[in-house]
């Protein structure tokens, strides 16, 4: 079920300037670490491999999770899970049905439900199923925003700086929580970030744009 | 890099739709103004082209009075309107008084021409509530004095008619460009530096704000120089100005007269294009006053009269338009009346009950119309808007003047010709081309309301929801739309009042066949039974201000219980 998160001579460019030129293979529960200034592309990097990169930037090269290759496919169906730096809770739903709304399609509700339950009590939000996502604390939307993630099973996991807004002591144990459930899993991460502490805490390799 | 799924049919089509709701009817509008007003018109006999009409037209009397009038009343009033709104803003932003008055002015964009210009009738006629209230104390008069204030043959009274709701708009408008720019820190710096609050708002903010504005001040010109409603309620009538004349030709028996009306509404198309052209030549000379008065480095930090005078102007306007209305109510509901008593000596629902039978069609055309014209305009601006967001290509970054178009083109120039393309397309007087005349004229303002609320949606949520498998589809029904529901509903009640207002296309489109709230008010004018018309004006205020209460209530029920989808600052 799962698999490595192939990057294949993707390169990245912005007019005449070359942004990203990488191949990497990121394994079941391992974390890549990319790391760079603004502008450096990083995030770009994540959009291209998401499936979000839009004009001007130019890009070429393959992505590929196991044998599937994900460079051609609509960013709906990548199955590439992405957090960003905000939370990004649709505000309009409960915090279940935030979670509802990424579980695949099929199943009863009650089925559903369940997963969503299970989901949310993983991560120590028991009974927040019908919470408005405006009164979580920062920690608590982190963490619902992770779930979300993983309730819909993607097979790889993007992170671009999801830890950067919240405050120092909450950022370790997010962080921490976060790539042990990716271990867990067996997922495939690729972290963009601009914090060394993120990278050491990854505990993989790190690669450095300029 | 990922291909892009087929879009479905309806978000393909859009834009070429809105274009043609917005394009088509002026250009076979204009064509159709263009032939009969050089003598080709078959059906009436017409089958030479011939300068005659033309001969006629100019032979009129009164003809340059009327058109001097409309001109003045196109540039003066908003001239004066856009003063008041600059120095206001410049004078007050980010002050309790400020955001006072702006809750005061934001519903006065919803009550419809019509209503207001009653409501200024009301007040300042020589037997309005003003006298009222100071007779026969301070004036002796025991009756009405026998004055020409309401029509007064140099269209002052119409002018403050257009104003009061010229004001509203212009300052909305502003107000909606002003983080673009991001005028507060240019106000900040220059304030810093020492100037005043009107001087460094005028020098720093104002230019950059301007060129947002600019297409929304010039249809603001095109409407004052040629209103038919507001005219025929506080205008001159002898002559009357020249948009008002044109549809008393166009409605003549004599089907003769087609070609002398015609050849007017060219002539009212010249005019407004020559006081649009008269106003960028103004543009240019307050430019080079405006960098003048840069280089001086005057500070001009004494401005408190201008303060206060801005903030008079600006309540005053509002005010009368309030005030105006309160009397309209109080009409319709008045028993025994007589001048100089400030309110009625009994208060009665019998003008209600007497009006109402003869109003539920009037009522259920205009709220018929109104409804199918803005759902219309809102699935075509929602697909617009979707298709740029699944694109990427910005419909209207390509085509700003396309979607102003109906509004800068003055209605009478174009109306007459686009009831004749209904009647060759089959469809001529029938409730369908009501409909289809009313969509060109809703559909740009539901596009403008709509456009920055979808941009400033953050598109992070649209991709997040992709990543987690939802198709473009359920990103659109389950994401955007629940988002901008309150937005959209915002939209279509801004759509819903635009529809309402509208009198020329109805009466003209219509043929008569249609009667709305507002051209049996407008109809009323001449009459001058106050109960009546207070009875009509009051619907017709009441309608939109309906719309916006529903779209308001709605969204904050739904999601009482999502603190983030309540408006900012609620």
């Amino acid at each position: 079920m799962t698999a490595n998160l192939r990057i294949e001579r993707v390169e990245i460019s912005l007019g005449e300037r070359r942004l990203i030129d990488l191949s990497a293979t990121v394994a079941p529960g391992a974390v890549l670490t990319v790391m760079g200034p603004s502008g450096s592309g990083k995030s770009t990097l994540l959009a291209y491999i998401a499936g979000f990169l839009e004009p001007p930037f130019r890009a070429k090269g393959r992505i590929f999770i196991g044998e599937r290759e994900i460079t051609d496919l609509p960013a709906n169906e990548r199955r590439t899970g992405l957090l960003f730096q905000d939370p990004m809770l649709f505000p309009h739903m409960s915090v279940g049905d935030n979670l509802l709304f990424a579980i695949a399609a099929g199943g009863g509700h009650r089925q559903r439900r369940g997963i969503a339950e299970a989901a949310l009590a993983e991560a120590g939000l028991d009974g927040f199923f019908d919470r408005d996502p405006a009164t979580l604390s920062g920690g608590q939307a982190a963490r619902t925003a992770l779930m979300r993630v993983l309730v819909s099973q993607p097979q790889a996991l993007l992170l671009d700086e999801p830890f950067s807004r919240l405050d120092a002591d909450l950022r370790g144990q997010i962080r921490a929580f976060v790539f042990a459930e990716a271990v867990e899993r067996r997922l495939p991460v690729l972290l963009v970030t601009h914090d060394e502490a993120d990278a050491r805490a990854a505990g993989g390799p790190v690669v450095v744009l300029e | 890099m990922p291909t892009r799924p087929p879009l479905p049919v309806a978000l393909a089509v859009a834009p070429a739709l809105a274009i043609a709701v917005l394009a088509a009817p002026v250009g076979f509008g204009l064509i159709a103004t263009v032939l009969p007003a050089f003598g080709w018109f078959p059906a009436l006999g017409g089958e030479t082209l011939s300068l005659a009409p033309w001969r006629e037209l100019l032979a009129t009397p009164g003809l340059w009075r009327s058109a001097a009038i409309s001109l003045a009343a196109g540039l003066l009033t908003t001239a004066a309107a856009l003063a008041a709104v600059i120095a206001f803003v410049a004078g007050w932003s980010h002050t309790r008084a400020f955001r006072a008055i702006q809750h005061l002015i934001s519903p006065l964009l919803s009550v419809p021409h019509a209503a207001a210009a009653f409501g200024i009738a009301f007040l300042i006629a020589p037997s309005g509530w003003l006298m009222r209230l100071v007779s026969p104390e301070l004036t002796g008069f025991a009756r009405p004095p026998d004055w020409l204030i309401v029509n007064d043959p140099w269209g002052l009274a119409m002018m403050a008619g257009l104003l009061v709701k010229e004001l509203p708009f212009l300052f909305l408008v502003t107000l909606a460009a002003l983080p673009q720019v991001r005028s507060h820190l240019h106000v900040r710096t220059a304030a810093s530096l020492g100037y005043g609050r009107i001087a460094g708002f005028v020098l720093t903010a104002w230019p950059l704000t301007y060129p947002q504005i600019r297409l929304a001040v010039f249809a603001v010109i095109a409407y004052a120089s040629s209103a038919v409603d507001v005219a025929i309620i506080l205008g001159p009538t002898r002559p009357a100005p020249l948009a008002v004349r044109l549809v008393e030709w166009m409605n003549d028996p004599d089907l003769a007269m087609r070609f002398k009306a015609s050849a007017g509404a060219l002539l009212q198309l010249g005019l407004t294009a020559t006081a649009i052209l008269l106003w960028v030549g103004g543009e240019r000379i307050a430019a080079v006053l405006l960098r003048r008065l840069c280089r001086s480095g005057r500070r001009f930090r004494r401005e408190g009269p201008a303060r206060l005078a801005a903030a008079a102007v600006v309540t005053a306007a509002a005010a009368a338009v309030f005030a105006g209305l309160a009397v309209l109510a109080l009409w319709s509901f008045a028993g025994y009346w007589s001048f100089p008593d400030a309110v009625p000596r009994t208060l009665t629902l019998d003008i209600w009950r007497r009006e109402l039978p003869g109003l539920t069609r009037p009522l259920a055309v205009t709220v018929g119309i109104g409804l199918a014209a803005t759902a219309l305009a809102v699935a075509i601006a929602l697909a617009c808007l979707e298709r740029e967001s699944r694109t990427g290509e910005r419909v209207r970054g390509r085509s700003p003047y396309i979607l102003y178009l109906p509004l800068l083109v003055p209605q009478v120039s174009f109306v007459f010709g686009m009831q004749l393309a209904f009647l060759l397309a089959g469809i001529g007087a029938s409730i369908l081309a009501v409909v289809l005349a009313h969509l060109v004229f809703v559909l740009p303002y539901v596009l403008l309301s709509l456009s920055d609320p979808w941009h400033a949606l953050d598109p992070r949520y649209a991709r997040v929801a992709a990543s987690l498998g939802a198709g473009a589809g359920l990103v659109f029904w389950r994401v955007r739309l629940p988002m901008l529901a309150a937005a959209i509903l915002v939209g279509a009640a801004v759509g819903f009042a635009v529809s309402i207002g509208q009198y020329l296309p109805t009466l003209l489109i219509g043929a008569g066949r249609w009667p709305t709230v507002t051209t049996e008010a407008v109809a009323l004018a001449s009459g001058g039974d106050r109960r009546v018309i207070g009875v009509y004006a009051f619907v017709q205020m009441l309608l939109p201000f309906l719309g916006f209460m529903i779209a308001t209530l709605v969204p904050a029920v739904a999601f009482m219980r999502r603190r983030d989808m309540r408006p900012a600052g609620a």
